[in-house]
């Protein structure tokens, strides 16, 4: 007994542990927080920047009043999804310099030279998910939503991120490994809205599997 | 069987007229192009093949001059009350959707081949390789269907991407109610097989949907509520004989039958043959049953 008492780095006659012997694994655990929750994401994701800077903040404010002035849906062309606008679409406005920024300047450039912006997209899904904006807008959700009605934006911003109220491009996040971005949607969050009782069950309790054409089958999102 | 079956306010259905079809084989290269099935290296390893529509040819093994042959064309059966989905322990394959179409969720999927034990119609293919498209033709592939890798198992969808398209043509035209099922008109949604088979003798629809032409020639001109009510029932039997109390009286085209059905398994698929050695090898003991029933 007495020979393990003298070998111990330090002991108390009163058998209580001594905070010495803890502190190594006090650091070994601070440094895995550090490694884990900074170092790591600064290794996995790298940021990106989109070619021209660009601000939804002004057009929002000083142009457009909704995001389906740009961002729409071609139903004539037959194409159901609301896309990034090419120059054709923002040649309405910027045929001359509005403004005086260096972005801008360079951008009446390229449209003058015919050429196209090619933007990063914040939110690329995986191959095998499917989406159909057309599925999701104000027509079909707004009729058991009305608190969208007031904002449509709203609706969006379930999903995308809210750049109206960033100042210029936000910087996007892109995994090294899958090379899906940071708001690349997850499937909880789809199924936050596909998973709920509401739409899964037939809201006119007939027996009858999905009514609202949104319930969570595995095909309504894979293909 | 008739109370696991899920009920559906549509039923898409295929049914193949076996008395028009060739053999061509014309449905195997349309589904192979439009899902973005792997090329096979070896196709003499039949092991190893993945055909998601298949024709088979049967023989009525007379000789000559009573000898006879047809075609009879294969894909997914989407049964109603499907075994491979009971027997999937990662939830990769399902039967939730509106119109009944089993899923096959490929990034679910773990390869285990329980579904392809399960399936009596061995309608299920294994990814034994890595997918390869020599140079050049990968350009061909279709970015509606995702494509598989090695170690998961796939099967005909009924080209479920031709019906996503399809809904969202009838919300740009605005050819829906918001919350009610979409009821698409007759030939908006079809398969790539049944619009590619030269002779027409795919014909492909909504089974509850007395404009669809599946309707037609299934039930004719009977009531729809009947049918929908058969239908969910399972529509099992030549005839319904379910009689009173059982449900409404339903009566199937005579020379309409479903693959093997006397398994319950109430496929989707029908088929449709004057020749009667062609249904009973379809449905053997279904009509030895119902010969003995008479």
């Amino acid at each position: 007994m007495e020979e393990r008492n003298s070998t111990q780095a330090c002991s108390r006659d009163d058998g209580r542990p001594c905070l010495g012997a803890a502190a190594p694994f006090f650091v070994g655990f601070v440094a895995a927080l550090v490694v884990g929750w900074w170092i790591f994401p600064k290794v996995l994701f790298t940021e990106e920047t989109q070619p021209i800077e660009f601000s939804h903040k002004t057009h929002m404010e000083e142009a457009v009043d909704s995001c389906e002035y740009c961002h729409f849906e071609d139903t004539d062309a037959g194409l159901m999804f609301s896309g990034l606008p090419t120059t054709e679409q923002c040649v309405d406005c910027h045929m001359a310099p509005l403004g005086d920024t260096e972005a801008e300047l360079e951008f009446v450039e390229m449209i003058e030279a015919g050429e196209e912006v090619e933007w990063l997209v914040y939110q690329r899904q995986p191959d095998n998910a499917y989406f159909s904006h057309m599925a999701h807008s104000l027509d079909n959700c707004g009729m058991c939503h009305p608190e969208f009605e007031d904002s449509p934006q709203a609706l969006c911003n379930q999903c995308h991120p809210d750049l109206i109220e960033a100042e210029g491009s936000l910087p996007i996040e892109v995994n090294r490994l899958t090379g899906y971005t940071t708001e690349t949607m997850k499937m909880w969050e789809c199924e936050e809205c596909h998973a709920y009782p509401d739409h899964v069950y037939d809201l006119n309790d007939d027996g009858h599997l999905d009514a609202t054409d949104a319930n969570n089958g595995c095909h309504v999102c894979h293909k | 069987m008739s109370a696991k079956i899920k009920k559906f306010n549509t039923v898409w259905g295929m049914v193949v007229d076996i008395d028009k079809c060739t053999g061509c084989g014309a449905c195997m290269v349309a589904c192979q192009a439009e899902n973005n099935v792997r090329i096979t290296t070896d196709a003499s390893n039949k092991l190893r093949t993945n055909t998601w529509m298949l024709v088979y040819q049967l023989t009525n093994g007379e000789s000559f001059p009573h000898h006879d042959v047809a075609y009879l064309p294969r894909p997914c059966q989407h049964c109603g009350v499907p075994s491979c989905v009971s027997v999937c322990p990662a939830i990769a394959t399902d039967k939730n959707e509106d119109g009944g179409i089993v899923s096959q969720i490929y990034p679910r999927c773990f390869g285990c081949r329980y579904c392809m034990a399960s399936c009596p119609y061995h309608a299920r293919y294994f990814n034994w390789y890595d997918p390869h498209w020599p140079e050049g033709m990968d350009k061909t592939l279709s970015p509606d269907v995702s494509v598989r890798p090695r170690g998961v198992v796939e099967k005909c969808s009924f080209c479920h991407h031709r019906l996503m398209e399809a809904k969202d043509r009838a919300r740009a035209q605005g050819n829906y109610t918001p919350l009610e099922t979409i009821h698409l008109p007759d030939g908006e949604y079809i398969t790539a097989c049944t619009e590619t088979c030269p002779n027409g003798a795919i014909t492909f629809g909504d089974l509850k949907d007395p404009e669809h032409q599946v309707y037609k020639i299934l039930w004719g001109e009977q009531d729809a509520e009947a049918v929908s009510e058969y239908l969910d029932m399972g529509g099992d039997g030549p005839t319904a004989h379910h009689g009173e109390g059982h449900g409404p009286l339903v009566t199937r085209n005579p020379n309409a039958f479903r693959l093997l059905e006397e398994l319950g398994t109430a496929p989707q698929v029908y088929y449709v043959s004057r020749r009667e050695w062609v249904r009973k090898q379809g449905n053997h003991s279904a009509m030895e049953a119902t010969q003995a029933h008479h």
